[in-house]
């Protein structure tokens, strides 16, 4: 089957990739661009743990076909720290302990961002509820949460 | 965070606080290779082929298609594997019967449970592996099959395994059964205990199965070479074990099996097994090229292992004043597809954390048409909690007591004996409930709809084999290497102990974890050892190394060893006597190694007994819609014992887990089975975990009753805390609405019966 060829930015560099049609956005990082930084925890839009950012928004990269991709900017978890210096989320995820496994951690930080962007200041249930599509298994979400409006906090303030 | 510390210590620096984690950074930027994450080249993606009845004789495996398509490298079966002895080896309490475990990887005989492995494919893309799975050709005969415990222990009962005979009964049974096997222990004088009670309570309990639910599904990457080397990248709680079962399942030398531990994305027990690894291993030994399996959701659903779902009876005995005379329980364990369910567990931490005179506990280890059962968070204990502490809660009641000071005047004590044999050997049970008891929310007041309810939970910790190595650097750093593959944040806590140990800074000491040639052997990351039996390996070593230090500093000065003492993390004379040098730090010495006698490098080894049990103390208050039937959890509060916590803010997210896990099972989890016993939700859109939108805050209290066999007084904490939920919120929703939920999920259709059968009368 002939592959198609897509040409797009990824984590602000422009990237190109032949990729078969069924081939989902989250193959297409993790196989054929060796980007192993967005996690399959699923493969059906369950559980978070593959979140990216296309033109922006947020969504399930297991459920988006690489072929779709053409033109459009896509932001994964290897590109929210700017160089050596964490991005705040980052950095309260660590000072919060928000990680035991760690394999949740970088769609929960994707998605996290995405509600920072959108709502600089939410509150715990904001929060709560932005983050119901991120399944965690290990943390009970407290150290989550905390985290989060911490990284908000201090945001706001800078 | 709220902290009772019952003995305070003297003070240390770096035990007790909370350093960012050392693998941190990669796990926050993406780089952290999880199972899933490694490649090699020319690597093929294995692929497996799995039944689709739930009980079928396989009459015969045709594989010559898929073997033919064009990019296939190698297919394989049960033929590919050798055949094993049939016995139970290890421990009672976790025996392994390799037999069932190589019929578990891949179906010979029979399929006993839908998603059982019957073949598997290496090609070089994981479509082509997809495509040659439907041209295998399986013809299957098939049987009837049974799910539910107490369906399967009928004489009736369609059986899994004809030539099955119960052991633990004498004399054995003529007939084969389900039931692989039946456990009693006893104590003191059942029937007079009852006799004399002034009340007795009796109720029976059902509980469904639940999966672990790691969000990372099992993957593995094995390679092998001409020579019959093979290396193997796995995600799992114990790479040793996958090393000592693969070496065993497949016939390969220990010394030649190196297995890595990759970062694990959860386990909770589910990870103590092979599945994938002795699959990925002969399709590469077939092919010649490096094979990589990653399980999908569904296969994780379908084909590992869930834990128990049970049938229980319980009965209590009770004085007017309180004291609980006598205590008898039934427990029926599913093990699934082969023997071994976690029900000794359950008979033995049943009523561990009660004194109680007279205690019978008959516990039957049941095969059923389901995925083997392994391993999830205290294992078996959990099960058998929800019966004896709803029942505990129907006791208090009868009798008119706070259901928290009902269990305060029965707990046990160092030196109580329990039903099977040990005696309680620490303190920290009572200190745990006295300090959940005296939480201001205990004794607030309630709204209307809303109930409390508490529950306490035992489990036994672990101790056994670990291996540390300490190698000490020309700059002063160190690093400890140990055998303990890290799920939670171990490698802060073993940094810790070694840098107070040591005394030197924190971020001067890198843990990793080396692989099975590079360390000593060390059992798997579970039943809460690692931080007390790894650790203690951990202290060993770093002593070794003072000792060494000790040396060379006698070395430098030229006195005598026995003259020299080590005070935080310098050498110093040990008094006027021996003499007025400078004091060496940790730094100096080492950047004398050369000089003194070379590297500086210690090992240590343990089999570590002397662990302090795990006890969690809990209430919540939930609050039940009347029109849905839905249950919200209002507040949830949890106390610990840790001994001593190492790394507070990880002890935490320890017992936060696992009540929320508690949560999920107590409220929504289940596995649901059609006509056909096909598994009807394999996916976490049907099976669901809770969700942050679910829950409240997690409100701990971390007790510190340090237990006198670690250096630093650690105790495990990672799975008591998992084990009070379930009934801890089914007494809530009894004191909400009046009736007693006495099957698992509480989920809002059952709340809703419960409720018209309160307004029914
Ligand atoms: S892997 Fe995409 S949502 Fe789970
Ligand atoms: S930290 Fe393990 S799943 Fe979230």
């Amino acid at each position: 089957m002939a592959k198609v060829h897509v040409t797009a930015t990824l984590n602000g560099n422009a990237v190109e990739f032949l990729c078969e049609t069924r081939q989902t956005l989250l193959q297409i990082l993790r196989d054929e661009l060796h980007l192993t930084g967005t996690k399959e925890g699923c493969g059906t839009g369950d559980c978070g743990a593959c979140s990216v950012t296309v033109d922006g928004r947020l969504m399930c990269s297991c459920l988006i076909l690489g072929a779709e991709m053409q033109g459009k900017s896509i932001q994964t978890i290897e590109g929210m720290a700017d160089g050596e210096k964490l991005h705040p989320l980052q950095r309260k995820f660590l000072e919060h302990a928000a990680l035991q496994c760690g394999v949740c951690t970088p769609g929960v930080l994707v998605a996290a961002k995405s509600l920072l962007e959108r709502n600089p200041d939410p509150t715990e249930e904001e929060v709560r509820y932005w983050l119901a599509g991120n399944l965690c298994r290990c943390t009970g979400y407290n150290k989550i949460i905390e985290a989060v409006l911490d990284a908000a906090s201090e945001m706001r303030r800078a | 965070m709220a902290s009772v510390i019952v003995h305070p210590e003297k003070e240390l620096k770096v035990v007790g606080t909370s350093p960012l984690r050392p693998d941190g950074v990669p796990k926050v930027t993406g780089l952290a290779q999880y199972g899933a994450d490694f490649s090699l080249p020319g690597m093929l993606w294995g692929k497996i082929l799995r039944s689709p009845h739930a009980h079928a004789r396989i009459r015969s495996v045709d594989t010559s298609k898929a073997q033919a398509l064009p990019g296939v490298k190698a297919v394989m079966t049960s033929k590919d594997l050798p055949d094993q002895k049939f016995e139970y080896v290890g421990p009672e309490r976790v025996a392994v019967n390799f037999w069932h475990m190589t019929r578990n990887i891949m179906a010979r005989e029979k399929v006993l449970y839908e998603g059982h492995a019957v073949a598997a494919v290496a090609a070089t893309t994981p479509a082509i592996a997809e495509e040659a799975l439907k041209l295998i050709e399986v013809d299957y005969e098939v049987l009837p099959h049974v799910i539910d415990v107490d369906e399967a222990m009928k004489t009736e009962a369609p059986l899994l395994f004809e030539d099955m005979i119960t052991r633990g009964i004498d004399p054995p049974p003529k007939e084969p059964s389900n039931i692989s096997k039946r456990i009693e222990y006893k104590m003191g004088d059942i029937a007079a205990g009852f006799a004399a009670a002034d009340e007795i309570v009796e109720l029976s309990f059902k509980t469904k199965p639940v999966h672990q639910g790691y969000i990372e599904p099992h993957a593995t990457l094995a390679r092998t070479d001409a020579d019959g080397q093979v290396e193997l990248w796995v995600s799992s709680q114990g790479h040793f074990v996958v090393r000592t079962m693969v070496c065993r399942l497949l016939g390969i030398k220990t010394a030649d099996l190196r297995v890595h531990a990759a970062e694990i994305g959860g386990a909770f027990g589910g990870k103590t097994v092979v599945y994938v690894e002795p699959v990925a291993v002969t399709l590469s030994r077939k092919s010649g090229h490096p094979v990589k399996i990653m399980m999908s959701r569904e296969e994780v659903f379908r084909g590992t292992g869930p834990t128990s779902g049970a049938s229980m009876t319980i009965k209590i005995g009770v004085m007017k004043d309180g004291d609980i005379v006598a205590a008898d329980a039934l427990m029926k364990y599913q093990a699934g597809a082969f023997p071994t369910s976690p029900v000794m567990n359950g008979l033995m931490c049943g009523f561990a954390p009660y004194d109680i005179p007279n205690v019978r506990t008959i516990g039957y280890d049941v095969v059923c048409n389901r995925p083997k059962t392994v391993a999830y968070r205290a294992p078996g204990s959990p099960i058998s909690a929800y019966a004896v502490e709803s029942t505990m809660d129907a006791a208090a009641k009868k009798i008119g007591m706070d259901p928290l000071q009902f269990r305060l005047k029965n707990i046990a004590k160092p030196g109580t004996q329990l039903v099977y044999g040990a005696k309680i050997a620490h303190e920290g049970f009572a200190e745990t409930l006295q300090a959940l008891q005296r939480h201001p929310g205990y004794t607030k007041p309630l709204g209307k709809n809303q109930g409390r309810g508490m529950a306490v939970g035992y489990w036994f910790n672990g101790g056994g084999e670990s291996s540390a190595t300490v190698h000490v650097n020309e700059d002063g750093t160190a690093v400890v290497a140990t055998g303990s593959p890290d799920i939670g944040g171990s490698r802060a806590s073993t940094a810790q102990m070694a840098a107070e140990t040591l005394g030197i800074e924190y971020e001067r000491v890198r843990p990793i974890i080396a692989d099975t040639n590079s360390v000593g052997y060390t059992q798997a990351t579970g039943g809460s050892r690692v931080t007390y039996a790894t650790g203690r390996a951990v202290i060993g070593a770093c002593n070794k190394v003072i000792a060494e230090m000790c040396a060379r500093a006698a070395k430098i000065w030229k006195i005598d060893v026995e003259d020299v003492i080590w005070e935080d993390g310098f050498a110093r004379p040990a008094g006027k006597r021996a003499g007025e040098f400078p004091p060496l730090s940790f730094k100096d010495i080492a950047s004398k190694r050369t000089a003194t006698g070379g590297p500086i490098v210690a090992a240590s080894a343990i089999n570590a007994d002397g662990q302090g049990p795990g006890f969690a103390a809990q209430f919540c208050d939930v609050e039940v819609d009347p029109e849905t039937g839905q249950v919200k959890i209002l507040r949830y509060v949890a106390a610990q014992d840790a001994g001593r916590a190492v790394h507070p803010k990880y002890v935490e997210g320890q017992i936060q887990g696992g009540v929320v896990q508690g949560i999920g099972w107590a409220l929504n989890e289940e596995y649901i089975y059609d006509r056909n016993g096909k598994l009807e939700n394999p996916g976490f859109l049907d099976y669901r975990i809770p969700v942050a939108s679910d829950l409240p805050m997690i409100e701990t209290i971390i007790v510190e009753v340090p237990n006198p066999n670690h250096p630093y007084g650690v105790k495990g904490v990672a799975e008591a805390n998992i084990v009070p939920p379930m009934a801890a919120i089914a007494n809530a929703i009894e004191n909400a609405i009046g009736q007693r939920l006495t099957e698992l999920p509480m989920s809002p259709p059952k709340v809703l019966a419960a409720l018209d059968a309160e307004h029914r009368g």
